[in-house]
């Protein structure tokens, strides 16, 4: 198989599989998950203003008083490689062509240097949470194969990717086809590691919020 | 005697809901809980890392309710929860756990560990793996009516105490009364001064109240060890007490997991909702405060500081109003840091107290407490918790700081102005 | 500087200063020494008599000929067409007067004569299908005819996509079971020139390069001179600050393609193309695709045909959601298969349920 058939078979047949099980997964994991239904709250519930599972959907996404300084390089870090994925993977102009072709949606995208230097800023702070991981005795303490393989899954599409841009190692059409079978692996297993928190994270805050909600506190 | 691990695993099988499902996989292992945990940041000891304390809850669950999970005990890449294993989660579960909620708060993707470990706690019971200090209390509670082993003529001996120190008459199964006021054995026998403040401050409103004399016990040792069955039983006792006096409230007492108990679990616990409003004693004081029902003279001097109860404040919504009311009666109130909803746990809830083996990691715990309060240096220490009082005392007595504890409620009471003489002419 | 070679140009009006001009330039092109220019045009102009000159065979299989008409049709004067001139090119089916007999015997004569020593160049792929019988000459199948003229073949040239890597023939579902010569020939070095069809001065920059090192330029993995296909289309076209701004046309006559903005989207396959139409340009340097205003099609790659559509940009898949909505069925029904399974389990647990009594805490 030569470069050019490699890029071929990824963007087609390797999409065909990876899209697939992608959505397979997901909707399987979904009904999985949240078909195990909860019994409803019969006590009187205390309504506040401010309380409730969609706020709270939100509001977790800014770190509680005090937790910030016992643990800067999980937030700092965290937001960093989550806000720069997002901006790499949805505002590069090649990316959002991809999404207008599957969706029909389509928005301005950033200057391909600007990606370029999210994309460097992104996997530095993904190396530094892997480091973190490695040193904080907590995390190592938690840590399975499944966060080191999460890990690796996330990162080799933004490495790939920027050195395909880049031109580095390998040729354009090599790197762009690995890019792409590097985005596929981490499709296909997305559903089935703690990945899935892309999805779950909305329904499990959602519920804390709609517990708290119930008793009238607002997180 | 017939606990066992099949029975502790088909508990969890039952309790396991949607939300443990989601929980357990948005986990993405970040530790913050544990920065959360004082258990955690006192040892310093991984182990103590609240969703690690879940890791056989974890596993059973992906192994009976996902597809992945069957295939990998099928195959052995999962293994399956064993009698040796909670026997070593004990310790975690119940001892380095006082459903405090701090974990439940930080959490970045959502998870209610704290809602995960009271789950856990069913299936723990029912294999047979919880301490013995909770079962004893649980133990008491439904044979003898309390965990302390408080009976009626004890509370009757009390009343009458009172009612002779203080003029004013203490019902007892008044019918038609608007509250129904309840107690914790710690009240009952440690702080007495509780049933007195109750009785001038429900004076000085102008309402009717009463003790219930099959229902005055407050405190549920079944949610706290974790058992449903158990925990509905002492739940029931007071629905029929409230009902049979067909009070329009039931107050809950200075305890946090009495009210969790009653306030949030009960209905779910017996199966409908109650036909009565159930109050912590200091929503009722808030309430009475808003309303202008409650006047006091006089303001404490000294510096006060205020420790929230857990179940109170985190897990139950009620922060303004012991402010408020600290305010109401002290010109030098000053907050300790991370008061309110995001206050320190003494160390001693979720029935921790109980447990005797734990003692030393509740003192190691303490230190959190004691750096809090090192920050404030008050005078002295105001809880709306019996249960928060008690270990806190210990643990200042531990560490050899000299700060007497006491309840807002009595607080509240000692600056409410002599009207007996007057009303009772 | 003296020969025939020179003497012939003079007489098409060509002066010695422009040819050295030329071979300077193919030099630099190459990325050889300043000082290989002249020996190339030394090499070239010193070219002896027509019996001596380096011989060529040219083999045409599977092909439409736009190779040869490339190369014969380039600039004007041709001094593509010149290099010629330092060559014999002994067998050339387009090109040459004889046909029939003459024309085999002209071949079969050239080989004889230098044997070990003539560089053959192909265009066009080899059929393998039917024993080879979708293209003959002269009564023998493409596959036979190579396989006989590599054999006293110094080097090979594999001119133009097909030859280098089956092109337009092996696209799906290649009915003739076309291969590249590469394919065939292992025992012999192989240069391959593609593009549908190549640039011509690639093609005579490989052939001064012959003519005068008397050895073929370095080679990528792919067996192209690096020099001409060390690049991307996309690293050294125009447009490209305007893909690195974002501003790409959208349709071929909207805002964007009279701005001359960025093909990508419109299915421009110069990021992943390596050729030097950029830079080289056709027709004597006038102009390139990307520059008329159509994207690349990225003829100069294996496959170009088979990779994905002309008109999709890189970036998309070809058919990505061609089994999703199977996918989603399938994984639903996965998903409310498992949830009965649960649900069911769960029940039988809460039906199973002993209310425990305060006995049954302990073991």
């Amino acid at each position: 198989m030569n470069d050019m058939q490699f890029l071929t078979w990824v963007r087609g047949t390797g999409l065909d599989i990876a899209v697939s099980i992608f959505v397979l997964g997901v909707l399987w994991r979904l009904f999985e998950i949240y078909s195990l239904g909860r019994k409803a709250d019969i006590s009187a519930a205390r309504s506040v203003s401010g309380a409730s599972g969609w706020h709270t959907i939100f509001r977790r996404s800014v770190p509680p008083e005090g937790m910030l300084k016992r643990s800067p390089v999980s937030y700092i870090g965290g937001y960093i490689f989550h806000i720069g994925l997002a901006i790499v993977v949805f505002l590069f102009a090649p990316h959002i062509l991809l999404i207008k072709n599957l969706t029909g949606l389509s928005w301005p995208g950033l200057p391909s240097q600007f990606i370029d230097l999210a994309a460097v800023v992104t996997m530095a702070a993904m190396v530094v949470v892997l480091v973190d991981r490695i040193n904080k005795p907590v995390k190592r303490y938690l840590s399975t194969f499944g966060d080191w393989f999460a890990w690796t899954l996330t990162f080799l599409p933004v490495l790939t990717g920027w050195m395909a841009v880049q031109h580095l190692v390998l040729p354009y059409t090599t790197m762009l086809a690995l890019h792409i079978l590097t985005v596929e692996l981490l499709l296909i297993f997305l559903p089935f590691t703690k990945l899935f928190h892309a999805f779950t994270v909305f329904g499990s805050r959602w519920y804390i919020g709609k517990i708290n909600g119930h008793k009238g506190v607002a997180v | 005697m017939s606990a066992s691990l099949e029975k502790g695993v088909r508990v969890l099988k039952e309790v396991i809901d949607a939300p443990i499902a989601s929980y357990f996989s948005s986990c993405v292992h970040c530790g913050l809980c544990a920065e959360a945990c004082l258990f955690y940041t006192e040892t310093g000891d991984p182990k103590y890392t609240p969703i690690h304390k879940l890791e056989p809850l974890r596993r059973l669950y992906e192994q009976e309710y996902t597809l992945l999970g069957r295939l990998g005990k099928l195959v052995g890449l999962s293994k399956p929860v064993t009698d040796d294993e909670l026997e070593e989660w004990k310790e975690l579960v119940y001892n380095s756990c006082t459903l405090c909620g701090r974990c439940s708060a930080v959490c970045p993707v959502g998870n209610d560990i704290v809602y995960m470990v009271r789950k856990f706690r069913e299936g723990m019971s029912a294999s047979g793996h919880a301490p013995e200090g909770i079962i004893g209390a649980v133990n008491r509670t439904v044979t003898i009516g309390s965990p302390m082993g408080v009976k009626l003529p004890a509370v009757k001996a009390q009343m009458k105490h009172v009612e002779e120190d203080y003029g004013l008459p203490i019902p007892l199964d008044a019918e038609g009364a608007e509250y129904m006021v309840m107690l914790s054995s710690m009240e009952i026998i440690n702080f007495p001064e509780y049933l007195a403040a109750i009785a001038k401050i429900m004076h000085q409103a102008g309402k009717t109240w009463t003790l219930c004399s099959t229902a005055f016990e407050a405190t549920n040792a079944g949610m706290q060890i974790g058992n449903s069955d158990l925990a509905k039983l002492l739940v029931m006792r007071i629905v029929d007490g409230a009902e049979k006096l067909k009070v329009k409230t039931v107050i809950s007492p200075e305890c946090g997991h009495a009210y969790t108990a009653l306030r949030w679990e009960g209905a779910n616990l017996i199966g409908r909702p109650f036909t009565f409003k159930v109050q912590h004693i200091i929503e009722v004081l808030g309430e009475f405060q808003e309303q202008g029902l409650l006047k006091t003279e006089g303001f404490e001097t000294d510096k006060l500081t205020f420790h929230d109860p857990c179940q109170l404040a985190r897990r139950g919504g009620v922060i303004k109003q012991q402010r408020n009311l600290m305010n109401m009666v002290s010109k030098n109130f000053v907050e300790m840091p991370d008061a309110g909803y995001m206050n320190w746990c003494c160390g001693g809830g979720g029935g921790a107290s109980a447990i005797e083996e734990g003692e030393e990691l509740r003192m190691e715990a303490f230190k959190k407490k004691k750096s809090q309060l090192d920050v404030v240096k008050p005078d002295r220490l105001v809880t709306a918790c019996a249960n928060c009082r008690i270990v806190l005392e210990e643990g200042l007595e531990h560490y050899q700081m000299d700060i007497p504890v006491l309840g807002l409620t009595e607080l509240i009471a000692e600056h409410i102005p002599d009207q007996t003489s007057e009303k009772g002419a | 500087m003296q020969g025939p070679l020179i003497d012939s140009l003079a007489r098409q009006g060509v002066t010695r200063r422009t040819f050295m001009k030329y071979c300077a330039t193919l030099a630099s092109m190459m990325a050889l020494p300043p000082a290989a220019g002249r020996a190339m045009a030394e090499a070239m102009a010193a070219a002896p008599a027509a019996t001596k000159r380096p011989s060529v065979i040219w083999l045409p299989f599977q092909e439409c000929t736009g190779c040869t008409e490339s190369i014969t049709r380039s600039h004007s004067p041709t001094l593509e067409g010149l290099i010629f001139d330092a060559i014999s090119l002994d067998y050339q089916e387009t090109l040459m007067a004889a046909a029939g007999h003459q024309a085999e015997e002209a071949l079969h004569a050239a080989m004889k004569e230098n044997d070990g020593k003539y560089l053959l160049i192909v265009d066009g792929s080899i059929p393998l299908g039917l024993d080879g019988a979708y293209s003959c000459i002269a009564g023998k199948s493409n596959l036979e005819t190579l396989k006989e003229v590599a054999k006293g073949a110094f080097a090979i040239v594999a001119m133009g996509s097909c030859a280098a890597f089956g092109g337009i023939p092996k696209a799906n579902p290649n009915p003739t079971g076309a291969v590249s010569v590469s394919d065939i020939i292992k025992d012999k070095p192989i240069i391959n020139i593609p593009g549908c069809p190549p640039i011509p001065v690639v093609m005579t920059g490989v052939l001064a390069h012959f003519l005068t090192f008397g050895s073929l330029p370095e080679m990528d993995n792919k067996g192209r001179p690096k020099a001409f296909y060390g690049e991307t289309i996309h690293d050294r076209c125009y447009r490209r600050p305007f893909y690195d701004q974002g501003k790409f046309a959208k349709t071929f006559d909207d805002e964007g393609a009279r701005n001359g903005w960025c093909l990508f989207e419109l299915g421009c396959k110069g990021p992943v193309t390596y050729n030097a139409c950029a830079t080289v340009k056709w027709n004597g340097g006038t102009s390139w695709p990307v520059e008329s205003g159509h994207g690349c099609l990225g003829c100069s790659e294996p496959d170009f045909w088979d990779a994905g559509g002309f008109y999709k940009a890189l970036s998309m898949p070809a058919d990505p959601l061609k089994f999703v909505s199977t996918a989603a069925v399938v994984g639903a029904v996965a998903g409310v298969a498992v949830s009965f399974a649960n649900r069911g389990k769960k029940g039988a647990a809460k039906s199973a349920h002993e209310t425990t009594t305060l006995a049954d805490l302990e073991k």
